[in-house]
């Protein structure tokens, strides 16, 4: 991992076209700025993986649905 | 074209029907390519959404708003973009379920739904940064709640 140190309003750059910016350092928090093209998703990574999670659970799901649409009906 | 599908066998799919996933699904980003297996019985809102490429992958998926009558998505521009989406009337959305052995306990992910631009067969689990929605939506206790409402 690329380790850089940066100070308020202080920012880097990747790949010429992300700038991430700090904004503020305050009581154990860091507000980061970012400006990057729209086509860039830009997430959490607790949200990212929560969501990741999520989904290989699903896919361990093995039910018939049948019994499942029953739930709704009975 | 025939597709091997986890739950039904080899069924019978038109070509059109594949839906491609530009950035797969989280967690899976290597499938590309998705089928979704309506269910027959309309009063039941569980479908499948079935990978093209791997026959043992397969999601439960609902309509969400049939349980969150309420879910407001709020689409980002990149994945309005990402699906090409010109018209409303285009977007189908789902969301995914897991179902646990005690199955009145199974949740939906309202954070990560499922957005489909039916007309130009696009998907994508859109990321919704927005506190009212979590990974685990109760899908019957909300159902309890609107009818003791």
């Amino acid at each position: 991992m690329l380790i850089l140190s940066r100070k308020e309003e202080e920012s880097i750059i990747i790949d010429g076209n992300i700038v991430i910016k700090v904004l503020e350092i305050q009581e154990g928090k860091v507000r980061l700025g970012i400006d990057a093209p729209k086509e860039v998703d830009i997430f959490r990574e607790e949200l990212y993986k929560s969501i990741q999670e999520e989904n290989i659970q699903a896919a361990k799901t093995s039910v018939d649905i049948k019994k499942m649409g029953k739930l709704f009906n009975g | 074209m025939k597709l091997n599908t986890k739950n039904f066998g080899k069924i019978e799919i038109k070509e059109e029907d594949i839906i491609y996933f530009p950035d797969g699904i989280l967690g899976f980003e290597e499938e590309k390519q998705f089928v979704i297996i309506n269910n027959e019985d309309e009063q039941n809102p569980f479908h499948w959404l079935q990978s093209v490429q791997n026959p043992e992958l397969a999601f439960v998926i609902i309509n969400p708003f049939f349980v969150f009558p309420d879910y407001d998505i709020i689409l980002p521009k990149s994945a309005q973009d990402k699906l090409k989406i010109e018209d409303k009337k285009d977007v189908v959305i789902y969301s995914i379920v897991v179902v646990p052995e005690d199955m009145e306990k199974m949740t939906t992910n309202l954070s990560g739904p499922i957005v489909i631009n039916a007309e130009k067969k696009l998907g994508k689990q859109v990321i919704l940064d927005d506190d009212r929605y979590t990974t685990k939506h109760y899908v019957f206790q909300q159902r309890a709640q609107d009818r003791s409402v």
